[in-house]
């Protein structure tokens, strides 16, 4: 057969049940993205003889004799296609892995289909921009700002990625070929509780191309977590590579690798395995009932759990103040449960791994994670070696938001090289990111306020139930997140908080944007609404008098003291930014008919801008012979924007140009030690160590200036990228050459996370609700929020709308569904609907004008925290709009209509 | 996604080539949701492209659609339909009922979506209300002839025998120059259909026509000399859909679909009585 791909012709036979995706990438076109395999994502779009198509439904044997165009090949001569250039000016893409497909389709378009966008995209699915930028790129406007030297900070500069992405020459985890690599897959449990009897592998080993098959006996008998915390012992060490007990459905039974995928999937199928089935439990109240069945009896201290005979990781409990009496001075208590249900990130790329052997002894681990040094730690713990000989390294990362803080492909890749010596692959499907990856913690929160008549708060007090699933992965830490920042947003003499972090037969529950704070979020700030309400008191007015106040302290539940600060304090500018704006009346008006109720909610969140365990980082800085810069610090780059933000502020700090400053892709044999990119910390902690490595460098090189020129250090500075000694000046290739000690042009600053300072924000909405389909249609949506200093605008626009747009998706209609057995019965992006561009509407964005004392240049982190506000202002709203208050997510009109109906 | 069991794919000129059939043969027609799921049964792909049927055929009994017409063939059609066509307008409604982007239909036939029998197939619910013919073509015997309402069974459920083929759909043209009421309701924006329904009346007998389809697990057609008053509506919907016979996924409650089947009938009749 013949095909014609990117104007090249390639003779060659693709296999008879082959798409067009894998066999487009096999010929060494990695540009082709694998979003979800199954045509729901448009990641794979392609053009045949100039027409869109996904090329993953497509039979490969279809595309003979025909033109195939990927995003590689719509460059012409070098010179990007319109449209890639429209994606550069907008930054219309965080992470790009969604890009191949969005440019692709979007490049097709007409100019009347481009008028009809929510149509034309619904094709194409995003999580990480909220699509904001994507619009602004196909209509033709620009955001990117010039990059001038001393002019680094505040300036919309593009992400120095950005080319690779629109172009398709992005590597991403799978993007590269190996040769001689094997395929790993694994056989997941059907059962949610069963103890493995009987695994008989010879069938198994007997399909042709199956090199291995690895089981529980087969793996170092080593308990650890899957969570990648810098300090492990937050993590209960309840999980083995390969168990011979399934706790969940869809918990890793065997691995088999194979040289192909086929023959692993294969391998898979013949094995055959014995269960002896053990009763199970899915609901987190009723796991720590007596009679219950036990999910790590026999695990405990060791294993830090704290009772195991009741499925319970962790109980919290603690008080400030006085609460019962608190409760007995109040003139208004209200009391409410909520409910959040289980949900999923959806980063477009799905987990995965390559894993290598060289001659060295080392083990190469290419991946895709958020904690490449904790991956690292991690292997050598589990295989009982050393941690230099693993080197973990990602080039782009396709989205995270908390899913790869979590090392669930690496090992057995590694396992599985160590033992056949060849390269091991591993990706998950679409579906594995459901049955067998981590969601977020669903939780029953039931909250209890009190308040004076004026609506002062007397007591405030939280019962946390958090369901970990089998698996105990930052259970710990997101308990205890959740009796913190919603309680330490208000002033409030007298706080308690109790939280249980439950074991049940379910997919494991781990880190998730907001981690721990949105959920109580909801529960809190709806509670507050519904306070407001009995004492007939404004949502703005009640927030006004009780929220947390520039010399406050910031304090929940805890009597001890902690190092949470407020370094800059916007809080107050957020919240009457949100109602000036849902009063001013922009945004839709609501649709015609009085089946059409109209509310306004706000809800308003202090999030703290690194978290309470150890967190350090370390930045790495040389000038170089050529006068360029170069900076090294181990902050993982997956969509959020931080390695621009960081090369901004080193920018800024030298007087240079951003572009300038090169920077490795995160390589823990390139880049210096970091615990990771998650909780906030790549702006708090790693930053603030490339600004003080920077302030070092400044320091060193007007030192090595003065000696140079003889003139006083005093009258020497570093501007326009060049160094002003008195009234000479040098350019930096001159200084480097001219400078007598060459270590004095590199520098190294490690920085701990502590103080921490804490980001505010409100978040408000104005919507309609149509009282018989139960139909909400969002009028305005509005944000403000304080992040001191704003490095990049552009960037942080682009961290809210993403964020929000996901924070519509989980209180508008995300959920994971379970059946009887435990099974999810909606693993695919068909069936879990994750939002698409007809969903969401604009945000007024709007950032407060503070800076903050201990942040990198003033500024504060932004990517994690403007999701937490979202659902509980739709729930306030919701409630504003039909005197009805909803207490469980998500706020589906197949789950609200019957209660509208009693409505007139 | 890679269907890795298949081992041949066989594209014959006439489907009488196929001369036997067995388990693991799969007609592969747009390949949209064939290639979108793990198909570990299937080792032979049968292609109907090659068959090179016709898509579509005006005729002055109606309109012939041949199967593996492309969706976006019937989304064009709706321009180019004869003015007398008065529900043409829902081939455009129901090609832009899927959940799937402009460029699936690219690729997806009328016929697979049919034939795939999931409620809220479009083409079901588009060729049901216009009272359309199946003319299938059993392996052995000679071609049978079913209305669509009648060819889906449940969900993903059909009258299918195994290797039997939809060869086309036939749309009597009395049918066509009907006029319609459409109705539909996503829990998305432009999502999967949780209810889609359908009302034709008959511009000269009077004919009321609705039919019921996605919040259901099979089509449900009520027909009505005439169109019927509030109460006899409701009543003749709760004899016909029982329950237990509206789907329960994740696009939607039994309850709501039921609620939302009575709400929009009730505004379908008010429309078409005027």
């Amino acid at each position: 057969m013949n095909y014609r791909i990117n104007g090249k012709s390639f003779a060659a036979e693709p296999r008879p049940g082959q798409c067009l995706r894998t066999f487009i990438r096999d010929l060494g076109w990695f540009g082709v993205k694998k979003g979800c395999d199954a045509g729901d994502c448009g990641a794979c779009t392609v053009w045949l003889d100039g027409k869109p198509v996904h090329s993953c439904l497509f039979p490969a044997f279809r595309a003979d004799g025909r033109e195939v165009t990927t995003l590689q090949g719509l460059a012409v001569d070098g010179k990007l296609h319109p449209m890639q250039q429209a994606f550069l000016n907008a930054q219309a893409f965080q992470c790009g892995f969604c890009t191949a497909g969005m440019i692709m389709t979007a490049a097709s378009l007409s100019e009347d289909a481009k008028k009809n966008l929510p149509f034309h995209l619904k094709g194409n699915l995003c999580r990480c921009t909220g699509y904001h930028a994507i619009e602004d790129a196909i209509h033709g406007i620009a955001s990117v700002e010039e990059d001038r030297a001393g002019h680094a900070c505040g300036t919309s500069l593009a992400n120095p990625r950005g080319e690779p992405i629109v172009t398709g020459n992005a590597h991403y985890t799978m993007d590269v070929a190996i040769e001689g690599m094997l395929h790993l897959k694994v056989l997941r449990s059907p059962h949610a509780h069963a103890r493995i009897t009987a695994i008989r592998r010879d069938k198994a080993l007997a399909v042709p191309g199956v090199r291995a098959v690895f089981t529980w006996e087969d793996v170092p008998r080593r308990l650890f977590t899957t969570a990648a915390h810098d300090d492990y012992h937050v993590d209960p060490d309840d999980t083995y590579m390969l168990d011979n007990v399934a706790r969940f459905v869809g918990q890793r039974i065997a691995a088999v690798v194979a040289d192909t995928e086929a023959a692993a999937e294969e391998g898979c199928r013949l094995l055959e395995v014995d269960y002896e089935l053990l009763r199970a439990v899915f609901d987190a109240e009723e796991a720590m009932l007596p009679g219950a069945p036990q999910l790590h009896v026999g695990k405990d201290v060791d294993s830090r759990i704290q009772d195991p005979v009741r499925n319970i990781f962790l109980k919290i409990e603690a008080e400030t103040g006085d609460v019962a009496r608190g409760f007995s001075e109040a003139h208004a208590v209200y009391e409410g449960t909520f409910w959040m249900p289980r949900i999923q990130h959806a980063h477009m790329e799905t987990h995965g791994t390559i894993a290598w052997r060289t001659p060295d002894s080392r083990v190469h681990v290419r991946t895709s994670t958020q904690t490449p040094h904790i991956i690292k730690n991690k292997l050598a713990y589990l295989f009982g070696m050393f941690p230099h000989q693993f080197h973990v390294f990602s080039e782009f990362v396709g989205g995270g938001f908390g899913g790869k803080q979590e090392m669930l492909t690496e090992d057995l890749c590694v396992l599985a090289t160590m033992k056949t010596g060849r390269p091991v692959k591993w990706e998950f499907t679409r579906s594995e990111q459901f049955t067998a990856a981590t969601t977020r913690h669903p939780m029953k929160i039931t909250v209890k306020l009190g308040a004076r008549k004026d609506g002062t708060l007397t007591a405030m007090q939280m019962h946390t139930v958090s369901d970990t699933g089998a698996y105990g992965n930052h259970a710990g830490e997101i308990i205890a997140s959740s009796l913190g920042s919603s309680l330490a947003t208000y002033r409030c003499a007298s706080k308690k908080g109790t939280g249980y972090a439950v074991y049940t037969n379910t997919v494991p529950s781990g880190a998730f944007r907001g981690y721990g704070a949105t959920q109580p979020a909801f529960a809190v700030e709806c509670a507050i609404d519904e306070l407001a309400r009995k004492l007939g008191i404004d949502p703005f007015a009640m927030r006004r008098t009780n929220m947390i106040r520039a010399q406050d302290p910031v304090h929940s539940i805890w009597p001890f003291p902690n190092d949470g600060v407020i370094g800059s304090y916007g809080l107050d500018q957020c919240l009457d930014f949100v109602e000036q704006a849902l009063a001013s009346g922009r945004g839709e008006t609501k649709p015609e008919g009085d089946e059409w109720r109209e509310g306004r909610g706000v809800a308003i969140h202090a999030q703290d801008c690194a978290p309470p365990t150890e967190h350090r980082s370390e930045a790495h800085m040389s000038l170089l012979p050529d006068g360029t810069y170069h900076l090294s610090v181990g902050s993982a780059e997956f969509g959020n924007g931080i390695r621009n933000a960081q090369r901004q502020v080193a920018a800024s700090v030298l007087s240079a140009r951003a572009g300038s400053i090169a920077m490795d892709f995160v390589d823990t044999d390139k880049n210096p030690y970091d615990t990771g990119t998650f909780a906030s910390t790549g702006t708090s902690v790693a930053t603030l160590g490339v600004q003080k490595a920077a302030d070092a460098l400044r320091e060193n090189l007007l030192e090595v200036a003065s000696q140079v020129s003889s003139v006083p250090v005093a009258q020497c500075s570093l501007a326009a990228g060049r160094v002003r000694c008195g009234d000479r000046w040098l350019s930096l290739q001159q200084l480097y050459e001219a400078s007598p000690l060459r270590e004095k042009l590199h520098v190294s600053r490690k920085v701990y996370g502590s103080p921490r300072s804490t980001a505010f924000l409100a978040h408000g909405f104005r919507i309609a609700v149509h009282r018989v389909t139960g139909e909400i249609r969002i009028l305005q949506s509005v944000q403000g929020f304080d992040a001191g200093t704003i490095l990049n605008p552009m960037q942080s626009r682009g961290q809210l709308e993403g964020a929000i747009a996901q924070g519509i998706g989980v209180t508008l209609f995300e959920r994971m569904k379970f059946d009887a057995s435990g099974t999810v019965v909606n693993p695919t992006f068909r069936h879990y609907r994750i939002p698409a561009f007809a969903d969401i509407p604009r945000s007024e964005l709007f950032f407060a004008d503070t800076y903050d004392r201990y942040g990198p240049l003033g500024a504060k982190p932004l990517g994690e925290a403007p999701i937490i506000p979202v659902s509980p202002a739709m729930g306030n709203a919701i409630a504003d709009a039909t005197g009805i208050r909803f207490h469980s997510l998500p706020f589906s009109a197949d789950r609200i209509f019957s209660q509208l109906a009693e409505l007139q | 996604m890679d269907l890795h069991t298949v081992e041949q794919v066989r594209r014959p000129a006439r489907a009488e080539e196929i001369a036997s059939w067995e388990a693991g043969f799969a007609w592969l027609a747009g390949g949209t949701w064939l290639f979108s799921e793990p198909q570990v049964d299937v080792h032979t792909l049968i292609d109907l492209e090659s068959l090179q049927w016709p898509s579509l055929h005006a005729t002055a009994d109606g309109l012939e659609i041949a199967s593996t017409c492309k969706v976006v063939e019937l989304d064009r059609l709706t321009h180019k339909a004869p003015s007398d066509w008065k529900a043409a307008p829902l081939f455009r409604e129901c090609c832009r009922s899927f959940l799937s982007s402009f460029k699936i239909w690219n690729e997806a036939t009328v016929g697979g979506n049919i034939v795939m029998s999931l409620p809220a197939g479009p083409m079901i619910s588009l060729t049901a209300a216009l009272e359309g013919i199946c003319t299938l073509w059993p392996r052995d015997g000679q071609p049978r002839q079913i209305a669509v309402v009648d060819f889906v069974t449940g969900e993903h459920q059909n009258v299918l025998a195994p290797g039997e083929l939809l060869r086309s759909i036939h749309l009597p043209v009395h049918a066509l120059r009907k006029k319609f009421a459409f109705r539909r309701f996503t829990l998305t924006h432009l999502g999967r259909s949780e209810v889609l329904l359908i009302g034709t009346r008959c511009p000269e007998h009077g004919e009321f026509l609705l039919t019921i389809t996605a919040g259901t697990l099979r089509p449900i057609q009520l027909t009505f000399a005439a169109v019927p008053a509030a109460t006899e509506l409701k009543r003749a919907i709760d004899d016909a859909v029982p329950f237990s016979l509206y789907l329960d996924d994740p696009h939607g409650s039994p309850a709501h679909r039921q609620h939302l089947t009575y709400y929009f009938a009730e505004q379908i009749r008010a429309e078409l009585g005027n």
